[in-house]
Protein backbone atom coordinates (compact mmCIF):
# COMPACT_ATOMS: atom_id res chain seq x y z
CA UNK A 1 0.00 0.00 0.00
CA UNK A 2 3.12 2.32 0.74
CA UNK A 3 5.55 2.20 -2.33
CA UNK A 4 8.31 4.40 -1.97
CA UNK A 5 11.16 4.58 -5.02
CA UNK A 6 14.84 5.39 -5.23
CA UNK A 7 13.70 8.73 -2.92
CA UNK A 8 15.63 11.79 -2.41
CA UNK A 9 14.88 14.67 0.48
CA UNK A 10 17.79 17.77 0.77
CA UNK A 11 17.39 20.23 3.32
CA UNK A 12 19.26 22.81 0.91
CA UNK A 13 22.86 21.08 0.29
CA UNK A 14 22.24 18.37 2.90
CA UNK A 15 21.05 14.97 2.15
CA UNK A 16 18.42 13.77 4.48
CA UNK A 17 17.13 10.73 2.42
CA UNK A 18 19.31 9.59 0.07
CA UNK A 19 18.26 6.90 -2.51
CA UNK A 20 15.67 5.19 -0.11
CA UNK A 21 13.31 2.58 -1.32
CA UNK A 22 10.52 1.01 1.14
CA UNK A 23 7.24 -0.92 0.87
CA UNK A 24 4.29 -1.70 2.79
CA UNK A 25 1.75 -4.08 2.27
CA UNK A 26 -1.58 -3.36 3.88
CA UNK A 27 -1.93 -4.02 7.08
CA UNK A 28 1.74 -4.49 7.94
CA UNK A 29 3.51 -3.12 10.73
CA UNK A 30 6.62 -2.39 10.24
CA UNK A 31 9.30 -0.70 12.66
CA UNK A 32 11.83 2.16 11.37
CA UNK A 33 15.05 2.28 13.52
CA UNK A 34 18.24 3.86 13.38
CA UNK A 35 20.63 6.75 15.03
CA UNK A 36 20.28 10.07 15.69
CA UNK A 37 20.43 11.92 12.00
CA UNK A 38 19.18 8.66 9.73
CA UNK A 39 16.40 10.36 8.47
CA UNK A 40 13.46 8.47 9.83
CA UNK A 41 11.50 11.80 11.19
CA UNK A 42 12.35 13.18 7.33
CA UNK A 43 11.07 10.07 5.74
CA UNK A 44 7.79 10.14 8.06
CA UNK A 45 7.47 13.94 6.99
CA UNK A 46 7.92 13.15 3.03
CA UNK A 47 5.25 10.25 3.27
CA UNK A 48 2.90 12.47 5.06
CA UNK A 49 3.59 15.07 2.90
CA UNK A 50 4.79 18.04 4.72
CA UNK A 51 8.42 17.99 3.08
CA UNK A 52 8.74 17.76 -0.53
CA UNK A 53 11.35 14.87 -2.63
CA UNK A 54 13.99 16.34 -4.26
CA UNK A 55 13.45 12.93 -6.41
CA UNK A 56 11.96 9.64 -6.33
CA UNK A 57 8.79 9.06 -5.53
CA UNK A 58 6.19 8.11 -2.45
CA UNK A 59 2.99 6.46 -3.38
CA UNK A 60 0.38 5.85 -0.78
CA UNK A 61 -2.80 3.93 -1.64
CA UNK A 62 -5.08 5.31 1.29
CA UNK A 63 -5.30 7.68 3.41
CA UNK A 64 -2.40 8.34 5.77
CA UNK A 65 -1.73 9.85 9.34
CA UNK A 66 0.80 10.62 11.64
CA UNK A 67 1.52 11.42 15.11
CA UNK A 68 4.40 13.53 15.07
CA UNK A 69 7.60 13.22 17.30
CA UNK A 70 6.99 15.41 20.33
CA UNK A 71 3.32 15.24 20.33
CA UNK A 72 2.60 18.67 18.67
CA UNK A 73 -1.08 19.41 20.79
CA UNK A 74 -2.93 22.60 19.90
CA UNK A 75 -2.30 23.20 23.75
CA UNK A 76 -4.64 25.82 24.11
CA UNK A 77 -7.56 24.15 23.03
CA UNK A 78 -9.54 21.23 24.74
CA UNK A 79 -9.06 17.18 23.66
CA UNK A 80 -12.41 17.30 21.97
CA UNK A 81 -11.34 20.03 20.01
CA UNK A 82 -7.86 18.42 18.97
CA UNK A 83 -9.43 15.21 17.78
CA UNK A 84 -12.30 17.14 15.61
CA UNK A 85 -9.41 18.77 13.97
CA UNK A 86 -7.79 15.61 13.50
CA UNK A 87 -10.72 14.48 10.84
CA UNK A 88 -10.38 18.03 9.30
CA UNK A 89 -8.86 16.52 5.87
CA UNK A 90 -12.65 14.09 5.48
CA UNK A 91 -14.19 16.15 7.43
CA UNK A 92 -15.01 13.57 10.21
CA UNK A 93 -16.62 15.22 13.26
CA UNK A 94 -17.86 11.61 14.66
CA UNK A 95 -15.59 10.76 17.69
CA UNK A 96 -17.21 7.30 18.64
CA UNK A 97 -14.86 5.44 16.73
CA UNK A 98 -11.47 6.75 18.60
CA UNK A 99 -13.49 7.11 22.39
CA UNK A 100 -13.99 3.39 21.43
CA UNK A 101 -10.38 1.89 20.72
CA UNK A 102 -9.05 4.82 23.50
CA UNK A 103 -11.79 5.20 26.23
CA UNK A 104 -9.42 7.55 28.54
CA UNK A 105 -9.79 10.09 25.91
CA UNK A 106 -13.70 10.24 26.54
CA UNK A 107 -13.10 11.37 30.51
CA UNK A 108 -10.61 13.65 28.98
CA UNK A 109 -12.43 14.95 26.36
CA UNK A 110 -13.37 18.60 28.42
CA UNK A 111 -9.20 19.36 29.40
CA UNK A 112 -6.65 21.34 27.44
CA UNK A 113 -4.39 19.56 25.75
CA UNK A 114 -1.76 21.56 27.03
CA UNK A 115 -2.04 20.55 30.51
CA UNK A 116 -1.91 16.91 30.27
CA UNK A 117 0.85 14.24 30.77
CA UNK A 118 2.83 13.35 28.63
CA UNK A 119 1.37 10.05 28.41
CA UNK A 120 -2.03 11.19 27.91
CA UNK A 121 -0.95 14.07 25.32
CA UNK A 122 0.41 10.77 22.98
CA UNK A 123 -2.95 9.03 23.70
CA UNK A 124 -4.39 12.26 22.54
CA UNK A 125 -1.74 12.21 19.25
CA UNK A 126 -2.72 8.96 18.34
CA UNK A 127 -6.53 10.03 18.44
CA UNK A 128 -5.82 13.20 16.52
CA UNK A 129 -4.42 10.84 13.87
CA UNK A 130 -7.04 7.92 13.73
CA UNK A 131 -9.81 10.61 13.50
CA UNK A 132 -8.94 10.94 9.65
CA UNK A 133 -9.57 7.14 9.70
CA UNK A 134 -6.32 6.24 8.25
CA UNK A 135 -5.01 3.13 6.40
CA UNK A 136 -1.37 3.87 7.18
CA UNK A 137 -0.41 5.42 10.48
CA UNK A 138 2.90 6.97 10.57
CA UNK A 139 4.21 6.96 14.13
CA UNK A 140 7.46 9.37 14.70
CA UNK A 141 8.53 7.90 18.76
CA UNK A 142 5.62 6.78 20.10
CA UNK A 143 7.97 6.31 23.84
CA UNK A 144 9.90 9.63 23.75
CA UNK A 145 9.71 10.99 27.29
CA UNK A 146 7.46 8.61 28.49
CA UNK A 147 7.16 5.88 31.23
CA UNK A 148 7.43 2.11 30.58
CA UNK A 149 3.87 1.18 31.40
CA UNK A 150 2.18 4.24 29.40
CA UNK A 151 4.32 2.97 26.46
CA UNK A 152 3.32 -0.67 26.79
CA UNK A 153 -0.79 0.93 26.82
CA UNK A 154 -0.18 2.43 23.69
CA UNK A 155 2.02 -0.46 21.99
CA UNK A 156 -1.20 -2.28 23.03
CA UNK A 157 -3.49 -0.31 21.77
CA UNK A 158 -1.49 -0.18 18.24
CA UNK A 159 -1.83 -4.06 18.04
CA UNK A 160 -5.23 -3.47 18.55
CA UNK A 161 -5.94 -0.62 16.13
CA UNK A 162 -3.81 -3.23 13.86
CA UNK A 163 -5.82 -6.60 14.50
CA UNK A 164 -9.14 -5.35 14.53
CA UNK A 165 -8.90 -2.37 11.89
CA UNK A 166 -6.41 -3.47 9.38
CA UNK A 167 -4.43 -0.26 10.16
CA UNK A 168 -0.99 -0.76 8.46
CA UNK A 169 1.71 1.14 11.44
CA UNK A 170 4.86 2.47 10.24
CA UNK A 171 6.81 2.71 13.93
CA UNK A 172 9.83 5.04 13.85
CA UNK A 173 11.14 4.01 17.43
CA UNK A 174 14.45 4.86 19.26
CA UNK A 175 13.66 2.20 21.65
CA UNK A 176 14.38 -0.70 19.88
CA UNK A 177 13.20 -3.41 22.26
CA UNK A 178 9.77 -2.13 21.62
CA UNK A 179 9.53 -1.16 18.03
CA UNK A 180 11.05 -4.71 17.26
CA UNK A 181 8.05 -6.32 19.84
CA UNK A 182 5.15 -4.49 18.60
CA UNK A 183 6.42 -4.81 14.24
CA UNK A 184 6.91 -7.69 12.66
CA UNK A 185 8.81 -6.25 10.07
CA UNK A 186 11.45 -3.82 10.63
CA UNK A 187 13.86 -1.17 8.48
CA UNK A 188 17.58 -0.09 9.73
CA UNK A 189 18.08 3.52 8.28
CA UNK A 190 21.56 5.06 8.52
CA UNK A 191 22.36 8.03 6.56
CA UNK A 192 19.08 8.20 4.77
CA UNK A 193 19.55 4.93 3.51
CA UNK A 194 17.92 1.20 4.30
CA UNK A 195 20.80 -0.16 5.78
CA UNK A 196 19.05 -3.47 7.16
CA UNK A 197 15.28 -5.26 6.58
CA UNK A 198 13.55 -8.09 7.26
CA UNK A 199 11.57 -9.95 10.26
CA UNK A 200 12.15 -7.90 13.54
CA UNK A 201 13.55 -11.28 15.35
CA UNK A 202 16.62 -11.16 12.81
CA UNK A 203 17.14 -7.47 12.34
CA UNK A 204 17.64 -7.36 16.10
CA UNK A 205 20.57 -8.88 15.94
CA UNK A 206 22.15 -7.45 12.85
CA UNK A 207 25.37 -5.77 12.82
CA UNK A 208 23.42 -2.33 11.47
CA UNK A 209 21.11 -2.29 14.81
CA UNK A 210 24.19 -3.20 17.00
CA UNK A 211 26.42 -0.03 14.80
CA UNK A 212 23.23 1.99 15.13
CA UNK A 213 23.11 1.60 18.64
CA UNK A 214 26.19 0.97 20.24
CA UNK A 215 28.63 2.12 17.64
CA UNK A 216 31.11 0.69 15.82
CA UNK A 217 33.01 -0.43 18.38
CA UNK A 218 29.76 -3.27 19.37
CA UNK A 219 30.10 -4.42 15.81
CA UNK A 220 34.42 -4.71 15.97
CA UNK A 221 34.16 -6.57 18.88
CA UNK A 222 31.12 -8.94 17.35
CA UNK A 223 32.71 -9.53 14.21
CA UNK A 224 36.38 -10.35 16.08
CA UNK A 225 34.14 -12.68 18.58
CA UNK A 226 33.09 -14.77 14.96
CA UNK A 227 36.50 -14.55 13.60
CA UNK A 228 38.08 -16.14 17.12
CA UNK B 1 -20.58 64.73 36.12
CA UNK B 2 -22.79 64.98 32.97
CA UNK B 3 -19.84 66.49 31.12
CA UNK B 4 -17.79 63.21 32.48
CA UNK B 5 -20.74 60.81 31.69
CA UNK B 6 -20.80 62.50 28.39
CA UNK B 7 -17.37 61.96 27.36
CA UNK B 8 -17.60 58.07 28.61
CA UNK B 9 -20.26 57.48 26.48
CA UNK B 10 -18.84 58.90 23.19
CA UNK B 11 -15.62 57.35 24.16
CA UNK B 12 -17.11 54.00 24.78
CA UNK B 13 -18.58 54.77 21.41
CA UNK B 14 -15.13 55.79 19.69
CA UNK B 15 -12.99 52.89 21.41
CA UNK B 16 -15.64 50.43 20.28
CA UNK B 17 -14.60 51.63 16.79
CA UNK B 18 -11.32 51.08 17.36
CA UNK B 19 -11.11 47.72 19.40
CA UNK B 20 -12.83 46.48 15.96
CA UNK B 21 -10.01 47.85 13.84
CA UNK B 22 -7.59 46.60 16.69
CA UNK B 23 -9.76 42.94 16.50
CA UNK B 24 -8.83 43.01 12.65
CA UNK B 25 -5.24 43.13 13.83
CA UNK B 26 -4.96 40.57 16.44
CA UNK B 27 -6.92 38.04 14.08
CA UNK B 28 -4.62 38.43 11.16
CA UNK B 29 -1.40 37.97 13.72
CA UNK B 30 -2.76 35.42 15.52
CA UNK B 31 -2.56 32.94 12.42
CA UNK B 32 -0.10 34.76 10.34
CA UNK B 33 2.12 36.77 12.78
CA UNK B 34 1.71 39.58 10.47
CA UNK B 35 0.86 42.98 11.28
CA UNK B 36 -1.18 44.09 9.02
CA UNK B 37 -1.15 48.33 8.79
CA UNK B 38 -3.99 48.34 5.96
CA UNK B 39 -7.01 48.07 8.89
CA UNK B 40 -6.91 52.07 8.93
CA UNK B 41 -7.23 52.60 5.47
CA UNK B 42 -9.79 49.72 5.42
CA UNK B 43 -12.18 50.95 7.60
CA UNK B 44 -12.15 54.72 5.74
CA UNK B 45 -13.36 52.84 2.69
CA UNK B 46 -16.02 50.96 4.44
CA UNK B 47 -17.20 54.19 5.72
CA UNK B 48 -16.22 56.38 2.42
CA UNK B 49 -18.51 53.20 0.46
CA UNK B 50 -21.51 53.02 3.04
CA UNK B 51 -21.53 56.78 2.32
CA UNK B 52 -22.00 56.37 -1.79
CA UNK B 53 -24.05 53.30 -1.04
CA UNK B 54 -26.47 55.21 0.77
CA UNK B 55 -26.46 58.13 -1.46
CA UNK B 56 -29.36 57.07 -3.36
CA UNK B 57 -28.46 53.42 -4.15
CA UNK B 58 -29.51 51.46 -0.76
CA UNK B 59 -31.41 51.49 1.81
CA UNK B 60 -30.26 51.60 5.56
CA UNK B 61 -29.62 47.75 6.50
CA UNK B 62 -28.58 46.83 3.14
CA UNK B 63 -26.02 49.10 2.25
CA UNK B 64 -23.85 49.04 5.43
CA UNK B 65 -23.32 45.19 5.13
CA UNK B 66 -22.44 45.27 1.56
CA UNK B 67 -19.82 47.98 2.43
CA UNK B 68 -18.67 45.57 5.14
CA UNK B 69 -18.69 42.36 2.59
CA UNK B 70 -16.95 44.86 0.19
CA UNK B 71 -14.38 45.41 2.63
CA UNK B 72 -14.04 41.64 3.51
CA UNK B 73 -13.14 41.49 -0.03
CA UNK B 74 -10.49 44.27 0.21
CA UNK B 75 -8.72 42.51 3.00
CA UNK B 76 -8.35 39.21 1.33
CA UNK B 77 -6.82 41.39 -1.83
CA UNK B 78 -4.40 42.41 1.20
CA UNK B 79 -4.08 39.17 2.49
CA UNK B 80 -3.05 37.87 -1.18
CA UNK B 81 -0.41 40.39 -1.49
CA UNK B 82 1.20 40.75 1.88
CA UNK B 83 1.39 36.78 2.11
CA UNK B 84 2.70 36.36 -0.97
CA UNK B 85 4.49 32.84 -2.16
CA UNK B 86 5.30 30.52 0.60
CA UNK B 87 7.45 31.01 3.31
CA UNK B 88 7.25 35.34 2.93
CA UNK B 89 8.49 36.18 6.36
CA UNK B 90 6.60 38.37 8.45
CA UNK B 91 8.34 41.28 8.48
CA UNK B 92 8.30 41.46 4.89
CA UNK B 93 4.45 41.12 4.76
CA UNK B 94 4.11 44.06 7.03
CA UNK B 95 6.24 46.28 4.41
CA UNK B 96 3.91 45.28 2.09
CA UNK B 97 0.64 46.16 4.22
CA UNK B 98 2.05 49.45 4.56
CA UNK B 99 2.52 49.81 0.69
CA UNK B 100 -0.67 48.67 0.27
CA UNK B 101 -2.08 50.89 3.00
CA UNK B 102 -0.50 53.63 0.48
CA UNK B 103 -2.18 52.30 -2.37
CA UNK B 104 -5.71 52.35 -0.95
CA UNK B 105 -5.51 55.67 0.10
CA UNK B 106 -4.45 56.79 -3.07
CA UNK B 107 -7.70 54.80 -4.36
CA UNK B 108 -9.80 56.80 -1.67
CA UNK B 109 -8.58 60.27 -3.07
CA UNK B 110 -9.40 58.99 -6.45
CA UNK B 111 -12.56 57.64 -5.70
CA UNK B 112 -13.84 60.03 -3.27
CA UNK B 113 -11.44 63.01 -3.40
CA UNK B 114 -10.48 64.35 -0.51
CA UNK B 115 -13.04 65.74 1.70
CA UNK B 116 -14.10 64.04 4.64
CA UNK B 117 -16.97 62.14 4.32
CA UNK B 118 -19.87 61.49 6.93
CA UNK B 119 -22.61 59.01 6.02
CA UNK B 120 -26.22 59.46 7.32
CA UNK B 121 -26.53 57.19 10.31
CA UNK B 122 -29.22 56.14 12.97
CA UNK B 123 -31.22 59.74 13.63
CA UNK B 124 -32.13 61.32 17.20
CA UNK B 125 -30.69 61.01 20.23
CA UNK B 126 -31.90 59.36 23.60
CA UNK B 127 -31.68 60.06 27.59
CA UNK B 128 -29.79 57.88 29.41
CA UNK B 129 -28.86 58.55 33.03
CA UNK B 130 -29.91 61.69 32.57
CA UNK B 131 -27.55 63.06 29.54
CA UNK B 132 -28.50 63.08 25.89
CA UNK B 133 -27.01 60.13 23.76
CA UNK B 134 -26.74 60.53 19.84
CA UNK B 135 -28.73 56.97 18.99
CA UNK B 136 -25.61 56.25 16.44
CA UNK B 137 -23.40 55.69 18.99
CA UNK B 138 -25.16 53.13 21.11
CA UNK B 139 -25.58 51.49 17.69
CA UNK B 140 -21.70 51.56 17.19
CA UNK B 141 -21.64 50.15 21.18
CA UNK B 142 -24.08 47.47 20.32
CA UNK B 143 -23.12 46.60 17.20
CA UNK B 144 -19.37 46.37 18.88
CA UNK B 145 -20.94 43.91 21.46
CA UNK B 146 -22.61 41.74 18.79
CA UNK B 147 -19.61 41.55 16.70
CA UNK B 148 -17.42 40.44 19.54
CA UNK B 149 -19.55 37.56 20.37
CA UNK B 150 -19.79 36.88 17.00
CA UNK B 151 -16.47 36.75 16.81
CA UNK B 152 -15.49 34.39 20.19
CA UNK B 153 -18.48 32.20 18.97
CA UNK B 154 -16.55 32.13 16.00
CA UNK B 155 -13.72 30.77 17.34
CA UNK B 156 -14.92 28.28 19.90
CA UNK B 157 -17.72 26.62 18.30
CA UNK B 158 -17.13 26.54 14.22
CA UNK B 159 -15.13 24.23 12.75
CA UNK B 160 -13.47 26.86 10.49
CA UNK B 161 -13.11 28.88 13.43
CA UNK B 162 -11.39 26.15 15.90
CA UNK B 163 -8.89 25.55 12.49
CA UNK B 164 -8.49 28.79 12.43
CA UNK B 165 -7.15 29.29 15.80
CA UNK B 166 -5.09 25.68 15.74
CA UNK B 167 -3.10 27.50 12.76
CA UNK B 168 -2.51 30.07 15.25
CA UNK B 169 -1.48 27.53 18.31
CA UNK B 170 0.56 25.11 16.05
CA UNK B 171 1.01 25.81 12.50
CA UNK B 172 3.30 22.32 11.69
CA UNK B 173 0.53 20.57 13.58
CA UNK B 174 -2.29 22.22 11.57
CA UNK B 175 -0.50 21.53 8.11
CA UNK B 176 -0.44 17.46 9.66
CA UNK B 177 -3.88 17.45 10.07
CA UNK B 178 -4.65 18.71 6.97
CA UNK B 179 -5.43 22.36 7.21
CA UNK B 180 -4.75 24.54 4.44
CA UNK B 181 -1.88 27.16 6.80
CA UNK B 182 -1.91 29.62 3.91
CA UNK B 183 -5.87 29.17 3.30
CA UNK B 184 -6.67 29.96 7.31
CA UNK B 185 -4.49 33.26 6.90
CA UNK B 186 -6.36 34.69 3.93
CA UNK B 187 -9.45 34.14 5.44
CA UNK B 188 -7.97 35.78 8.61
CA UNK B 189 -7.43 38.78 6.57
CA UNK B 190 -10.71 38.96 4.69
CA UNK B 191 -12.39 38.60 8.52
CA UNK B 192 -9.97 41.69 9.35
CA UNK B 193 -11.05 43.24 6.28
CA UNK B 194 -14.80 43.20 7.41
CA UNK B 195 -13.97 43.82 11.05
CA UNK B 196 -12.25 47.29 9.80
CA UNK B 197 -14.76 48.07 7.27
CA UNK B 198 -17.08 47.42 10.04
CA UNK B 199 -15.70 50.05 12.03
CA UNK B 200 -15.74 52.69 9.63
CA UNK B 201 -19.20 51.99 8.66
CA UNK B 202 -19.92 53.12 12.12
CA UNK B 203 -17.70 55.55 13.06
CA UNK B 204 -18.17 57.50 9.98
CA UNK B 205 -21.48 59.04 10.76
CA UNK B 206 -20.08 60.74 13.80
CA UNK B 207 -16.99 60.68 12.86
CA UNK B 208 -16.23 62.00 9.18
CA UNK B 209 -13.46 60.15 7.17
CA UNK B 210 -11.08 60.87 4.53
CA UNK B 211 -8.04 58.95 3.11
CA UNK B 212 -5.93 61.14 5.32
CA UNK B 213 -7.95 59.22 9.05
CA UNK B 214 -6.19 55.79 8.06
CA UNK B 215 -3.25 56.45 10.04
CA UNK B 216 -5.14 57.69 13.88
CA UNK B 217 -7.74 54.48 12.83
CA UNK B 218 -4.51 51.86 12.48
CA UNK B 219 -2.74 53.73 15.39
CA UNK B 220 -5.59 53.49 17.69
CA UNK B 221 -6.95 49.87 16.69
CA UNK B 222 -3.05 48.89 16.81
CA UNK B 223 -2.37 50.20 20.23
CA UNK B 224 -6.17 48.35 21.46
CA UNK B 225 -4.34 44.98 19.68
CA UNK B 226 -1.49 45.90 21.70
CA UNK B 227 -3.16 46.04 25.02
CA UNK B 228 -4.12 42.61 23.43
CA UNK B 229 -1.15 41.52 23.31
CA UNK B 230 -2.04 41.07 19.29
CA UNK B 231 -3.30 37.51 20.87
CA UNK B 232 -6.85 38.08 22.25
CA UNK B 233 -9.58 40.15 21.18
CA UNK B 234 -11.27 40.56 24.46
CA UNK B 235 -8.51 42.49 26.08
CA UNK B 236 -8.49 44.35 22.78
CA UNK B 237 -11.73 45.49 23.18
CA UNK B 238 -10.62 46.83 27.21
CA UNK B 239 -7.98 47.98 25.13
CA UNK B 240 -10.12 49.92 22.62
CA UNK B 241 -12.49 50.92 25.15
CA UNK B 242 -9.55 52.44 27.33
CA UNK B 243 -8.32 54.50 24.34
CA UNK B 244 -11.48 55.82 23.55
CA UNK B 245 -12.13 57.04 26.69
CA UNK B 246 -8.93 58.46 27.14
CA UNK B 247 -8.64 60.51 24.28
CA UNK B 248 -12.04 61.88 24.74
CA UNK B 249 -11.32 63.04 27.84
CA UNK B 250 -8.42 64.39 26.21
CA UNK B 251 -10.62 66.37 23.77
CA UNK B 252 -13.00 67.33 26.16
CA UNK B 253 -10.82 68.44 29.36
CA UNK B 254 -7.40 69.57 27.31
CA UNK B 255 -7.49 70.07 23.49
CA UNK B 256 -9.07 67.66 20.73
CA UNK B 257 -6.22 68.17 18.39
CA UNK B 258 -4.32 66.12 21.60
CA UNK B 259 -6.29 62.87 20.97
CA UNK B 260 -4.24 61.02 18.95
CA UNK B 261 -1.38 61.92 20.70
CA UNK B 262 -2.78 60.41 23.59
CA UNK B 263 -3.69 57.26 22.10
CA UNK B 264 0.29 57.14 20.92
CA UNK B 265 1.18 57.86 24.63
CA UNK B 266 -0.73 55.58 26.04
CA UNK B 267 0.17 52.62 23.47
CA UNK B 268 3.92 53.54 24.55
CA UNK B 269 3.10 52.93 27.75
CA UNK B 270 1.59 49.84 27.49
CA UNK B 271 4.18 48.73 25.17
CA UNK B 272 6.70 49.33 27.58
CA UNK B 273 4.98 47.87 30.39
CA UNK B 274 3.82 45.23 28.78
CA UNK B 275 7.47 44.47 27.13
CA UNK B 276 8.18 41.16 29.39
CA UNK B 277 4.74 39.49 27.96
CA UNK B 278 6.24 40.16 24.19
CA UNK B 279 9.38 38.51 25.36
CA UNK B 280 7.68 35.39 27.12
CA UNK B 281 4.95 34.82 24.10
CA UNK B 282 7.88 35.01 22.15
CA UNK B 283 9.80 32.36 23.35
CA UNK B 284 6.53 30.32 23.42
Amino acid sequence: MLHIDDLVVRYGSAVAIDGLSLHLEAGEMVALVGPNGAGKSTLINTITGLVPPASGSVRCEGRVAQVPEGRQMFADMSVEDNLLLGGWSIRNRDLTEVFDLLPDLAGLRRRKAGRLSGGQQQMVAVGRALMARPDLLAIDELSLGLAPLVVAELAEHLRVLNRERGTAVLLVEQEVGLAFDVCARACVLEAGRVVASGPSASVAESDAVRRAYFGDLAADETKAEAVR
Amino acid sequence: MTELFTYLVSGIALGSSFALIGSGFVVVHRVTRVVNFAQGSIAVVGGMLSATLLDGLLPHGLAEPLAVVICGAVGLAVGFLALGRRGTPPLISLIVTLGVSMLISAAIIWLWGQDPVSPPGLDGSTTLLGVTVERQRLLVVGATVLAFTGLALFFSRSYVGKALTASASNPFAARMVGIDVRRMGLLAFALAGMLGGLAGVLVAPTNAVSFYSDLPLALSGFAAAVFGGLVSPLRTLVGGLGLGIAGQLTAGYLNGSYQTEAALLLMLVIMIARSSTFVHEEAK
